[in-house]
Order: structure tokens, then C-alpha cells, then sequence
């Protein structure tokens, strides 16, 4: 369709990499804001957005980010594509490291990394018609097209669903869906190979939703996409996740496949998260064995030590308090950071309670109070 | 919210030495690059019949052939504790707050501005009384009556009023009002001189009502925005489905928020000001800053013009530390963060 | 609010004034706009009891918002225009004076919205907020409305509140704020409560503790509950019956059991089937409806469904003609849709409940 593509796929010599390959992997992945208070504006603290993540993603899969807002899903996407610098930590796209890139070596990448925004309103130029915006990223990266931007643009609006006619139209004329796939269409024109997509439908009415959801799942399929999905709604999360990370304070707190990870949820916060979707059934109304977590999440500018989850958590020891929980794989492809973990056969328990006495590094790095 | 006091309080004082630093210069710099030497602004004080050396003494002597900061130096020491002006015969003690000398006249101008600050000031505080009530009162009506006639009229009025020049405005209500019905002031009097309030409102009533009428007019139109803005915000709504009268949801929940952004534009206007309403001033032959400022340049004094400069930024930069000690006292959040 | 004693005499007239606590009729909120009449509620009509919740669903732009604002009084005049009847405990709040229907608003019906933040007064304390409701209505002291601040804050679960009394609503947590926009609501006991999508702007932890706090306060006071809302989840929580809402209108309206287990409009088989379910096994695909809703200024002729109905050729022409009435099938449910009872029975269990 365009030579961005060819050229991409169709290099001589270059062998295609093979789904199921790492392509991007994280480590201790860190991003503290300064704050910055007092006569001199000197830095007071900083709000832990990020702190200390590590995971990888393969090609072809959807790894969805999941947690209340304010724990840092927005700030690891736009760490992923780099459109922040983390504090520390190494982002490894290709196996090469980007955490550091300078703009100007970044801007090769950005045709493999795109970002989709929540709302797809502000995220469009009001006064650039939707040609042109589609149209961008080619002009942006000074790739030739076969036949013409135009026919690109138009082939690409007509891929998310939308008529080629819309060339010319402008951003305000559209729906909230249909912006949403002129964002998505801006994103495929270089045939990213890592999409993160920020709350792609969260803004959008469940019919419309469930549009996007679908299109999304046929460009993936289509062109061997691989999505980082930010998302809060854990219904959507599980419909559209190979699998899935659930975030609490900057902190993976589980990782673990959609099916173990819905089915035997393992972490408290996660079971909390699961309990508390309202359910469009009114025969779950009668039950009560539900758990309901008590006040908000906690700053992340003063979190609370060890598992930061311990001020909401009902399982919470002393030990909690203390001693951070690493994050360990208890079953195949299933990580938990709880020194008591859920739905847990009594070897599994003992490897959670193990690991947290072998893992000296977070003992030392987080004392007692 | 301490530190933001003390914050606000810096910056303010550090904007001022700014201002002064940029002042003088442009002052002081300007002439030099048009050519004007040393030499030739210390003849303004000696007099051009004066001989070449000795005109040449007295630049030495009062400083002119020294550096721009060395200068400087010089003005801002003046300004906290005085000066010793020597220019050639005698030696004079110039006491602070020290502004300076005037070529023209030699006298230090400091108390010409004491002097005529308080006509300044009464003019911009009689106006600013006039436009706040009627301008912020019509933006307020005309933002509740929308669209209505009455609404259309009165913003007919407050364009007019912000398109207007005021030597048009304040010739006409003069020919109208003073020379036509005899009910004002000529003007060309002090009002301080007036020996009872009232005919200080007597000489001051038609300047007041002219400068209030070209502000009343911007505020009004502020003021309706402002509303109209506030009066769709949720917690407006909130207000309204608790039962509130209309009255109260307007004064205390819309016009509130509305009319804190025109404090800071007040502050700024009512500084601005407090410098000399220059058209105004000179239009009803007031003898305020405004007039003085015109004369002195008009005449190439450059310390009076200095002087009604810095005035003018010293109020500028106090009317906007009020405005944001006062944004802390109305917005909880820049009080507690 | 005690019930005012009942005599004979006052039934007759209640039963001509509306017969339900609350009771709509034919409500209709037109907005003449530059480009045409938004029709933003075209004719719905529906009733409720004390200590009964009706949830109000459908897509963004459906006219719950509007309908819930009409109740309320809280049109600008002039701006909307309004007919029908709206009888709360017998009186017409469309035919009332402004005045009148304000003193009504905050003492016997009481709204809380969306943005906790954007909904109170930046400037003012919580306290200070839900004083001023209170004082509205009741002849009370400074003093004694504080105090009755404080406890509202403590009812709705607020810790220290008599500190907290003193907070700014930017203090507040999202989840605090609505809490503290509940007490405020709460503050004169109505008998109505209006939520209008209470917890989209809420974490789903802190959405399950504002439901379980709205269910739990409505059994203390006995109120009727109006919960507005996109999402089917959150309806079904709380929800005894349930209207749907399609383009200003009313397509289905039952128990909320009934929607769920029998929903019968092709509109509410779509929202449904759009809906990725987290308690059913996960579906490869999800069932979007296709299109976009209508524009309120050109509601599609016929049934405003039509464009966007798989089943609208089953009806001889009739859904793009014809609109269909809101008619009752059976056991209160009704229904607003062409389709015969056969055909209806058979797209629901061959097409629908299959794949939901
Ligand atoms: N540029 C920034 N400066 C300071 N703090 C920030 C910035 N961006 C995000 N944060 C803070 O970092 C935390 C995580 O934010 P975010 O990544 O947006 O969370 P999420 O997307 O999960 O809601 C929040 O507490 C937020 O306030
Ligand atoms: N003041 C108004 N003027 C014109 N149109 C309006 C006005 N208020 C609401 N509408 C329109 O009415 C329709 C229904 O709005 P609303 O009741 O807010 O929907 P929702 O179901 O999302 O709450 C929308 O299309 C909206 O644009
Ligand atoms: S480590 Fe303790 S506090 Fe943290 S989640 Fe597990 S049980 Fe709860
Ligand atoms: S009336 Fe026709 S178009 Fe409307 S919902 Fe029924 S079948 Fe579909
Ligand atoms: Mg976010
Ligand atoms: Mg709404």
C-alpha cells in the first residue's frame, strides 16, 4: 500500500522477525517527578509515578497496563514511546536500549512506536483537516508514498472504517468514534510495529466502543501488531489482553496471562478490582461476598513503605509493613508481588514467603518504616 | 502559603530593580546613541553659554562621563539615602529619596511628584469607584438579561465607551456639561487646593466620570463574559439545585469566580493609573503625573520624565503584589496547595 | 419528610394530580437552536415510589441529563421548551411558579452530578457548602447547621468530619468529593434523590463504595432514587426498575430483572452485546451496534433505531414509517419496537442470548 510497508517488510536479507520474539522488555523502570517547593523552588520530593518496572513484551501480543488512575499508566506509555526520559531504569526496543535516546536518534523509532491518546478530540489539530493529519507522520518522517500521500491517507481512512471522502473534512465534524479511528488511522500510516494505545476507548459509548475494540483486534491480526493497552476498565482489559499487568502506586503488583490472571486473580488488589466491576446482572445484587476496599489510594508522593498496599488491604500483617514483596512467579507466566497471596496451594504461599527473604535488595532498599 | 507571601514579596522588589535598571538605561542610553554626549546633558544644567571646560567640569563632576552602571550605582543610592550633587559652584545635598535634578528648572523633582501625586491619585480613585460600580454592575445585568434589548443596548454603549478616544470623550462632556450647562469645573484648577471635599469632587467629577467611562465600558464587557462564563460552570448549577435564590446563586456563587480574574486586570489599570492618566490629566489641564510627565518630555527633561517612570512602575509592581496577596485571600487553592 | 396524612378526600385529587410519587408524563424538552429543534426528550413518561430506585440508561446524548434537569426545574426559561407533566407527591412541577419549584429543590428533591470537583464552589469549604443548603430550607442557626454538617459528613462516611468540615474541595479526594456532594444532597432528607452518572468520573473501587453508600442511605431515608448512567453495570447494582433511553425516547422500560434476563428491544439486545462481560465467558468478538446515534435536530422517521436495527426489514416497512409506541407486552415490561411477539421470542433466543 505504501513503501513505508515495503520497505519495512520486504528489505532483501533481512529475515522477518517471528511472533512470539521479545520486543520490547523493561527494567527497574523509574520516573519520579520533582516537586519543587519553598522560596527557592528547591526539590522538596518527587512524585513516584514510576517506580521500579519490569516486564517485556512479545511480538504480536497485547499486554494491557491495568490500575486505579494516578498509579502511572500513562506515565510508563509515554515512557515506552519515549515521549518522557525515565529517571532510570532501560527501555529495550529491538534490543536496542532507547531509555536515553536524544530526540533526534529517537526519531527513526517513532515509525515503530506510536501512541494512541484517550481523547481523541484533543489529541487532533482543529484546524487541519483529517488529510492532513492522517497524512503527517509521512511528511514528519519524509517517506514517499506509491501513489501519492493522498491515496495513502485515503486508503489508510478507509482501513479504520472510515469513507475516503472524509479527506477533506475537519475534526469537529466527526463523532467521538469516528475521531477515535482518525487517531488510529494517523497511527497506522507508518506501519508501526508497537502501538501504545492510552484509554483508546474509554471516552467512547459502549456500541461505539465495541466498534474501536474490534478494529483494533482486525489491524492487529492484519498487520502483526503488537499493543501496549492502557485501559481501567478490567471487562474491556480482559476481552482484548493476552495478558496483563495490574498496577498499584508505580508498582507492578501481578502479571500474569488474561486467563490465570482473571480466573485466579492472586494478588489482594487484584481480587479487590475484579469484586468491585459492577456486574450487568442483577442476580449478583443478592450476593455479599464482596470486597470492598476502604478510602483512595494513597499519594504517590509519601507511598507507604514496603507493600504499598498495605493501608487498603485486608490481609495485611506486620510483615507488610516492613518487608516489600517481590514480585515472583508463582505458577508459569504468573508474577505476584504478596507475601500472602490469593487463591495460592501452600507451595506457592511458602515460594511468595521465600522469595521475600532471598530478595535482600528490597529489604535493604525499603527499611522497616 | 507564608512562602508564596515571601515569594511574591521578592519577586516584586527584584521586578523593581529590573524596571529602574531598564528605565535608566533607555533614559540615559537613548541620548547617547543619538548622538548627545556627556558633555552635552551637563549643558543642560550649566547653561550653553557656559565655556567648553567648564561645561566639560561639571559632566565629570556629576557623573556623566562615568559608566552606565556606575551611573546607575549612583541613582539607585540616591533613591535609599540621597545625593551629593556638585555642578561646578556649590555643592548640593539632594535628600532621598532622590530622583534627581531638573535640567529645566534645577529642582530636584522629587517634590514635584510628592506634589502632584495626590491629584494623580484622586482622579484614579474617584474613577476607578465610578467604573467598578457601573461596570462591573452592567456586565452583571447585561450578562443575566442576555441577548435581551437591554442587554444589546448597554453593550452598544460600552463599545462606544471602549472605542472612543478620551480627548473626545472629555471634549465633548466638557463643551456639554462645564462650558455649555455650567454645571463642572472648567478644569485647570487643583482640586487639592479646594477647600472642602466637595469642591474637590466639584473640580474632579467630570475628569472622573470621563477617564470611568472609557474603563467601565472594558470592565463591563469583561464582567459579562466573565459571567456568562461562570453562570454555566457546574457548581453554578449545584447552587441553583439546592434550592438557592436566584440572588445568591448570582452574587455568591457566579460572581464570585467571575470577578476574580478582573481583580488582577484592575490591579494592573489602577497601577497603571496611579503613573498619571495622561490623556485625562491633560485634556481637563489637571496638574497631575500624567500632565507633568507630557511637559517634562515635551521639554527633554529626562529626570522629571525618570521620575513619573519609576512612580508609575512602583505602582504597577505594588497594585500586582496586592492583586496576588488578594488571589491567595479569594482562591483557597493558591492558599493551600 | 413524614408522609402527610392521607385522607379520603386527598386520594381522589391524588389519583387526578398523578398517582405516583413521582410521576412523568409526556415530557417533552425541546431546545430551538440556530440549526434546527433539538429534540433532546421527545415524550417520556414514567412513575416512582418512595424507597424504589429507577435507573435511566442509554448512549451519551439519549437525554437522560435533560430529563433529570427538567425534574429538577433547572432549565434556563427561555432556553427549553418544556411541556408536559411532571407531579411530584401530587404537584405539577411544570404548571408550578420558579419560585415555588425552587423552594421545592434541595428540601424534597435533590440532584448530585458527575464531576464532584467542577460540581461544588472552588472558593468555599465542604462545610460551609452543605451549611448553605441546609439554611435554605431550614430556620437554623450557623451553628446548629454546622453541626448538622458534620453529621451528614460522618453519614456518608467521611473520617474526622469535624475537621474535614473545614476542607476545601480541592482537599478532597474524587471519591471524598462525591461523598461530601451526597451529604450536601442529603442535607434536607428529600425525597428524591437524582444521581446523574455519579461514579463515571470515579475509580471502579471507589464506584462500588458510592453505590454501596447510595443503596445503603436510600433504605435510612426511604427516598426515590433516579440513578442516570451509561454504564448497565452500575444499574444493575442499584437499579429496581429500568428504563432505557434511545434518541429522547423511551424504547424499553421493566423490572430491572426483565432487562437483563428478557431485554426485549433490538437497541437493548446491541448495548448489551457491545459490552465485553467479565462475569460470562470471554466472546472472540464483541457485537457492536453499527452506525452512530442519530442527530437530535433529524431523528431518523419511523423508529429512530431504524438505521441501525438488524431487524428492521422484519417489519414490512413499518420501522421506518411508523413509531412505534412504548406498549406493555406483559407484567410491566414495555416495549417500543415493531417486531411481533414471535419474531422477538425467536431473534432473542437464536440470535442474542446465545452469544451474549
Ligand atoms: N508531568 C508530571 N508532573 C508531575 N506529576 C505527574 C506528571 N505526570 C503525571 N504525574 C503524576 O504521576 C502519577 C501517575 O500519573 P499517570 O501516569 O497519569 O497515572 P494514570 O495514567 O495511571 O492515571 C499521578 O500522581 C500524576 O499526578
Ligand atoms: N441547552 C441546550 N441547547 C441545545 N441542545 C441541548 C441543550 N442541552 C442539551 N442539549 C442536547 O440534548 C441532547 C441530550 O443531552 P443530554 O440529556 O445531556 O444527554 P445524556 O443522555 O448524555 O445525558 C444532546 O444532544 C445535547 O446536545
Ligand atoms: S503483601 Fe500484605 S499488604 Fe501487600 S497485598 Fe499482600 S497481604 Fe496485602
Ligand atoms: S421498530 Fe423496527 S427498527 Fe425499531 S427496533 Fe423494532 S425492529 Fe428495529
Ligand atoms: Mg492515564
Ligand atoms: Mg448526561
Amino acid at each position: 500500500m505504501t513503501t513505508a510497508n515495503t520497505e519495512s517488510t520486504g528489505v532483501p536479507g533481512v529475515i522477518e522477525p517471528k511472533i512470539g520474539e521479545e520486543l520490547l522488555s523493561v527494567e527497574g523502570l523509574v520516573k519520579h517527578f520533582p516537586i519543587r517547593k519553598g522560596l527557592l523552588q528547591r526539590q522538596t520530593g518527587a512524585v513516584q509515578a514510576v517506580d521500579g518496572l519490569t516486564f517485556n513484551v512479545t511480538r504480536g501480543e497485547t499486554l494491557s497496563l491495568v490500575g486505579e488512575s494516578g498509579c502511572g499508566k500513562t506515565t510508563t506509555g509515554r515512557l515506552l514511546t519515549r515521549l518522557l526520559e525515565p529517571t532510570s531504569g532501560r527501555i529495550v526496543f529491538e534490543g536496542k536500549d532507547i531509555s536515553h535516546l536524544s530526540e533526534g536518534k529517537m526519531r527513526p523509532l517513532r515509525r515503530d512506536v506510536q501512541m494512541i491518546f484517550q481523547d481523541p478530540y484533543g489529541s487532533l489539530n482543529p484546524r487541519h483537516t483529517v488529510g492532513k493529519i492522517v497524512g503527517a507522520p509521512y511528511k514528519l518522517q519524509n517517506v514517499k508514498t506509491e501513489q501519492g500521500t493522498k491515496k495513502a491517507v485515503q486508503e489508510l481512512l478507509e482501513l479504520v472504517g472510515l469513507s475516503p471522502e472524509h479527506y477533506n473534512r475537519y475534526p469537529h465534524e466527526f463523532s467521538g468514534g469516528q475521531r477515535q479511528r482518525i487517531g488510529i488511522a494517523r497511527t497506522l500510516a507508518l506501519r508501526p510495529k508497537l502501538i501504545v494505545a492510552d484509554e483508546p476507548v474509554s471516552a467512547l459509548d459502549v456500541s461505539i466502543q465495541a466498534q474501536v475494540v474490534n478494529l483494533l483486534e482486525d489491524l492487529q491480526s492484519e498487520f502483526d501488531l503488537t499493543y501496549v493497552m492502557i485501559a481501567h476498565d478490567l471487562s474491556v482489559v480482559r476481552h482484548v489482553s493476552d495478558r496483563v499487568a495490574v498496577m498499584y502506586l508505580g508498582k507492578i503488583v501481578e502479571l500474569a496471562d488474561r486467563v490465570s490472571l482473571y480466573e485466579k486473580p492472586m494478588h489482594p488488589y487484584t481480587v479487590a478490582l475484579l469484586s468491585a466491576v459492577p456486574i450487568p446482572d442483577t442476580k449478583r445484587k443478592a450476593k455479599q461476598d464482596r470486597i470492598r476496599l476502604q478510602g483512595d489510594v494513597p499519594s504517590p508522593i509519601n507511598p507507604p513503605p514496603a507493600c504499598r498496599f498495605h493501608t487498603r488491604c485486608w490481609k495485611a500483617q506486620e510483615i507488610c509493613k516492613t518487608i516489600e514483596p517481590p514480585l515472583v512467579e508463582l505458577a508459569p507466566g504468573h508474577r505476584s508481588a504478596c507475601h500472602f497471596p490469593e487463591n495460592a496451594t501452600p507451595e506457592q504461599e511458602a515460594t511468595a514467603q521465600a522469595a521475600a527473604k532471598e530478595d535482600p535488595a528490597t529489604s535493604k532498599q525499603n527499611p522497616a518504616g | 502559603m507564608f512562602a508564596y507571601l515571601v515569594r511574591r514579596v521578592i519577586g516584586a522588589v527584584v521586578l523593581l530593580f529590573i524596571v529602574t535598571a531598564v528605565t535608566f538605561s533607555i533614559f540615559f542610553l537613548v541620548p547617547k546613541l543619538g548622538g548627545a554626549s556627556a558633555d552635552d546633558l551637563a549643558s543642560r544644567y550649566v547653561g550653553k553659554s557656559a565655556g567648553q571646560e567648564q561645561i566639560h567640569e561639571t559632566a565629570v563632576k556629576l557623573g556623566f562621563t562615568d559608566p552606565l552602571y556606575v551611573q546607575y550605582g549612583r541613582f539607585v543610592k540616591g533613591l535609599f539615602v540621597g545625593q551629593e550633587y556638585n555642578y561646578g559652584p556649590a555643592t548640593e545635598h539632594c535628600p532621598a529619596p532622590c530622583f534627581g535634578y531638573s535640567f529645566l528648572t534645577q529642582q530636584p523633582v522629587w517634590p514635584d511628584l510628592v506634589d502632584r501625586l495626590p491629584v494623580t491619585a484622586s482622579l484614579a480613585a474617584g474613577a476607578a469607584f465610578i467604573w467598578l460600580v457601573t461596570g462591573v454592575g452592567t456586565g452583571i445585568v447585561s450578562a443575566l438579561r442576555r441577548g435581551s434589548v437591554l442587554d444589546r443596548s448597554l453593550m452598544s454603549v460600552a463599545l462606544a465607551g471602549v472605542s472612543l478616544p478620551i480627548f473626545f470623550t472629555g471634549l465633548l462632556s466638557l463643551s456639554i456639561f462645564s462650558y455649555g450647562l455650567g454645571w463642572t469645573a472648567q478644569g485647570g484648577t487643583n482640586p487639592m487646593d479646594a477647600s472642602n471635599p466637595a469642591w474637590w469632587a466639584y473640580d474632579l467629577i467630570l475628569p472622573w466620570v470621563t477617564l470611568a467611562f472609557l474603563y467601565a465600558a472594558a470592565y463591563a464587557r469583561l464582567t459579562r463574559a466573565g459571567m456568562l462564563e461562570t453562570m454555566n460552570e457546574d457548581f453554578v448549577r449545584t447552587a441553583r439545585a439546592k434550592g438557592l435564590t436566584e440572588r445568591a446563586v448570582v452574587m455568591k456563587h457566579g460572581l464570585r469566580s467571575a470577578l476574580t480574574p478582573i481583580l488582577t486586570i484592575f490591579g494592573l489599570d489602577l497601577g497603571l493609573l496611579l503613573g498619571g492618566a495622561i490623556l485625562t490629566e491633560t485634556t481637563f489641564s489637571l496638574p497631575g503625573l500624567g500632565q507633568y510627565a507630557v511637559i517634562a518630555l515635551r521639554a527633554n527633561d529626562l529626570p522629571k520624565v525618570l521620575g513619573v517612570t519609576l512612580i508609575a512602575a512602583f505602582f504597577i509592581v505594588l497594585a500586582n503584589l496586592i492583586v496576588d496577596l488578594l488571589y491567595a485571600v479569594v482562591d483557597p487553592r493558591v492558599r493551600i496547595s | 419528610m413524614t408522609e402527610p396524612q392521607v385522607s379520603a378526600q386527598d386520594t381522589v385529587q391524588r389519583i387526578d394530580r398523578g398517582e405516583a410519587f413521582l410521576d412523568v408524563r409526556d415530557l417533552k424538552v425541546h431546545f430551538p437552536t440556530d440549526d434546527g429543534v433539538v429534540k433532546s426528550v421527545d415524550g417520556i413518561s414514567f412513575k416512582l415510589e418512595r424507597g424504589r430506585t429507577l435507573g435511566i440508561v442509554g448512549e451519551s446524548g439519549s437525554g437522560k441529563s435533560v430529563t433529570s434537569l427538567s425534574i429538577m426545574g433547572l432549565h434556563k426559561p427561555g432556553v427549553a421548551r418544556i411541556s408536559g407533566e411532571i407531579f411530584l407527591d401530587g404537584q405539577d412541577l411544570i404548571s408550578s411558579s420558579r419560585e415555588e419549584v425552587r423552594r421545592l429543590r434541595g428540601k424534597r428533591m435533590a440532584m448530585i452530578f458527575q464531576d464532584p470537583l467542577s460540581a461544588m464552589h472552588p472558593f468555599y469549604t465542604v462545610g460551609h457548602q452543605i451549611v448553605e443548603a441546609y439554611r435554605v430550607h431550614n430556620d437554623v442557626s450557623k451553628q446548629v447547621a454546622r453541626k448538622h454538617a458534620i453529621e451528614m459528613l460522618d453519614r456518608v462516611g467521611i473520617p474526622q468530619p469535624d475537621k474535614r468540615v473545614d476542607a476545601y474541595p480541592h482537599q478532597f479526594s474524587g471519591g471524598m468529593r462525591q461523598r461530601a456532594m451526597i451529604a450536601m444532597a442529603l442535607s434536607c432528607d428529600p425525597d428524591l434523590l437524582i444521581a446523574d452518572e455519579p461514579t463515571t468520573a470515579l475509580d471502579v473501587t471507589v464506584q462500588a463504595q458510592i453505590l454501596d453508600l447510595i443503596r445503603d442511605l436510600q433504605r435510612e431515608f426511604n427516598s426515590a432514587v433516579i440513578i442516570i448512567t451509561h454504564d448497565l453495570g452500575v444499574v444493575a447494582e442499584l437499579a429496581d426498575e429500568i428504563q432505557v433511553m434511545y434518541a429522547g425516547r423511551a424504547i424499553e422500560y421493566s423490572s430491572a430483572e426483565d432487562i437483563f434476563d428478557r431485554p426485549q428491544h433490538p437497541y437493548t439486545w446491541g448495548l448489551l452485546g457491545s459490552m465485553p462481560r467479565i462475569d460470562r465467558e470471554r466472546s472472540e468478538r464483541l457485537i457492536p451496534i453499527k452506525g452512530a446515534p442519530p442527530s437530535l435536530i433529524n431523528v431518523p422517521q419511523g423508529c429512530a433505531f431504524n438505521p441501525r436495527c438488524n431487524y428492521a426489514h422484519l417489519n414490512g416497512g413499518a420501522s421506518e414509517t411508523e413509531r412505534p409506541e412504548l406498549l406493555d407486552i406483559g407484567g410491566g415490561h414495555l416495549v417500543a419496537c415493531h417486531l411481533s411477539p414471535q419474531e422477538r421470542t425467536k431473534a432473542w433466543e437464536t440470535d442474542i442470548k446465545p452469544k451474549l
